[in-house]
């Protein structure tokens, strides 16, 4: 008889898993439970050509609407589980069905970080996660409105470049000194700074929120002691990953469902796989990614290992950013103490900064310059050692470095 | 409701897919939506992981918008890259290319 494999978490790392579990010969039944209205769908354009207008919905979902059954995937939507019964190897949902298992995987992804001051649950203060957010922030993201961006991070931007091209009066508070500061570097920051500035953007950096204010409305938010009108407000300040179906179910975890390199819990029958796991990177330390690049290839190492074929997970991470017409491509994790090579000028709005560390490169942030993130991208998986001279010298074509 | 237009995947084993795809989707949503097995498309359509590349045929090539740099160079980077390598989410579906035949590449990592 051949196993059922349930799926909880019906995003991007849930629809790898099938799609990858298919490929790869499973013929077994499978279900997948998802607790948004919608099938998988992608996350990256939501704050970006979504947001714009620029993509219709019907776009953003991963695969065509009979996939699923095709596949032989029972897609259960708008419910979520409620506990796992590990000794029974079932799942128990919200509506009270009872899903068995023989092999489970969690996909159940992440959720944005709330704000907790004073008037942070006044209507127009928004998030940005999911379809219907979009949604909700379009009625009021028109020309002419003011909207305060909290977090100067990739949502946050992302959103400020799109809320300027279309009209909109734009401020962003970012507590930290600089802009993405936990993603990039501090090149990367200032030249991200400029062109918002160019842009018409109004960067408050170091001003931390204190409190939104406004009569049964969000109209100023309060922000380094002073207080500023707004008619809404974004605030993307990270995310934080769904683990609790697993914690209450007793697997362990680390601010992230915690998955060896086969993406295996610390249950034999339990795997995990995306932004809600933590695993041991490829450079050997625990690290927990929030990207479509460990959502696939973290699932497809989840499909292989359910299938009892496992493969070490170790793929270089990667990241990508749109903000006007500027390309961010990053791969590898920088850290504070790698060297910094930059290639190219940032006036020309096309540039790398290579990471350096012992010698070899471990990580490129790109700004339209593919050529350097492609094999900059390589020269991280390889570890090989590079010369941070030639790196730096444009005349050298990066083809001959790889 | 968008016009759609005939597409023709053929995968580098010969077995070929022909599917519809609407006006102004890309012709890697077209396969990827599909489930034409062959393009990988990581990135969702954003040139930014080189896993959608196709073959055009040079009867089909005038038909299509020039490369620009982007594509251009991340394509200089995929594997199996040939002078009639395309990537497919950066080309749009038109009336003009209906029936368009593509070829995909053995792998696309």
């Amino acid at each position: 008889m051949s196993e059922h494999i349930v799926i909880i978490g019906a995003g991007q790392a849930g629809a790898q898993a099938v799609q990858s579990l298919r490929a790869e010969g499973f013929d077994g039944p499978i279900t997948m439970v998802g607790d948004e209205a919608y099938p998988p769908y992608q996350r990256p354009p939501l704050s970006k050509a979504y947001l714009l207008g620029a993509f219709e919905r019907p776009r953003l979902f991963l695969k065509a609407d009979s996939y699923y059954a095709e596949a032989g995937c029972d897609l259960i939507l708008n419910t979520n589980a409620k506990a796992i019964h590990r000794a029974e190897r079932h799942v128990e949902l919200h509506d009270g069905r009872k899903l068995a298992y023989d092999k489970l995987l969690l996909t159940t992804g992440a959720r944005v970080r709330k704000l907790k001051c004073p008037g942070a649950d006044l209507p127009g203060v928004h998030y940005l996660k999911t379809i219907a957010d979009v949604d909700a922030l379009q009625a009021d993201f028109t020309a002419g409105k003011r909207i305060a961006i909290v977090g100067g991070g990739y949502i946050g931007l992302e959103v400020a470049a799109v809320a300027a091209k279309r009209g909109l009066a734009v401020t962003v508070f970012e507590a930290m000194d600089r802009l993405m500061a936990r993603a990039v570097s501090p090149q990367l920051s200032a030249f991200y700074a400029l062109e918002h500035e160019k842009a018409g953007v109004t960067l408050k950096l170091r001003t931390g929120v204190e409190a939104f204010e406004g009569d049964g409305k969000v109209e100023r938010i309060v922000a380094g002691g002073q207080a500023y009108p707004c008619d809404l407000v974004l605030v993307g300040i990270g995310v934080t990953p769904c683990d609790e179906l697993a914690v209450q179910a007793g697997l362990a975890s680390e601010d992230g469902i915690v998955v060896d390199q086969n993406a295996r819990t610390g249950d034999p029958y339990i795997w995990s796989a995306g932004d809600c796991t933590r695993h041991v990177g490829r450079e050997g330390h625990s690290i927990r990614l929030e990207c479509v690049q460990n959502a696939i290839d973290q699932a497809k190492h989840a499909a292989l290992a359910m299938m009892g074929r496992p493969r070490t997970y170790a793929e270089v991470p990667w990241f990508w950013s749109d903000q006007y017409d500027l390309k961010l491509q990053i791969a590898g994790l920088a850290r504070p103490t790698d060297t910094l090579v930059q290639r190219g000028d940032p006036a020309a709005r096309k540039f790398a900064v290579f990471h350096l560390r012992d010698g070899a490169v471990a990580a490129v942030e790109a700004v339209n310059a593919a050529p350097e993130y492609m094999i900059g991208k390589k020269l991280v998986a390889e570890g090989k050692q590079v010369d941070a001279a030639k790196l730096a010298d444009l005349s050298i074509a990066m083809k001959t470095l790889a | 409701m968008a016009a759609k237009h005939k597409v023709t995947y053929i995968e580098d084993d010969g077995t070929a897919h022909t599917v519809e795809v609407a006006e102004g989707w890309s012709l890697m949503e077209g396969a990827v939506k599909h489930l034409v097995p062959g393009i990988d498309a990581d990135c969702g359509g954003a040139c930014a992981c080189a896993t959608c590349q196709v073959y055009v045929a040079p009867e089909w090539q005038a038909k299509l918008p020039r490369m620009n740099d982007m594509e251009e160079t991340m394509l200089d980077f995929a594997p199996e890259r040939r002078p009639d390598s395309r990537l497919s989410c950066q080309l749009r579906m038109t009336a003009a290319l209906d029936g368009i035949v593509l070829r995909l590449p053995k792998s696309q990592h």
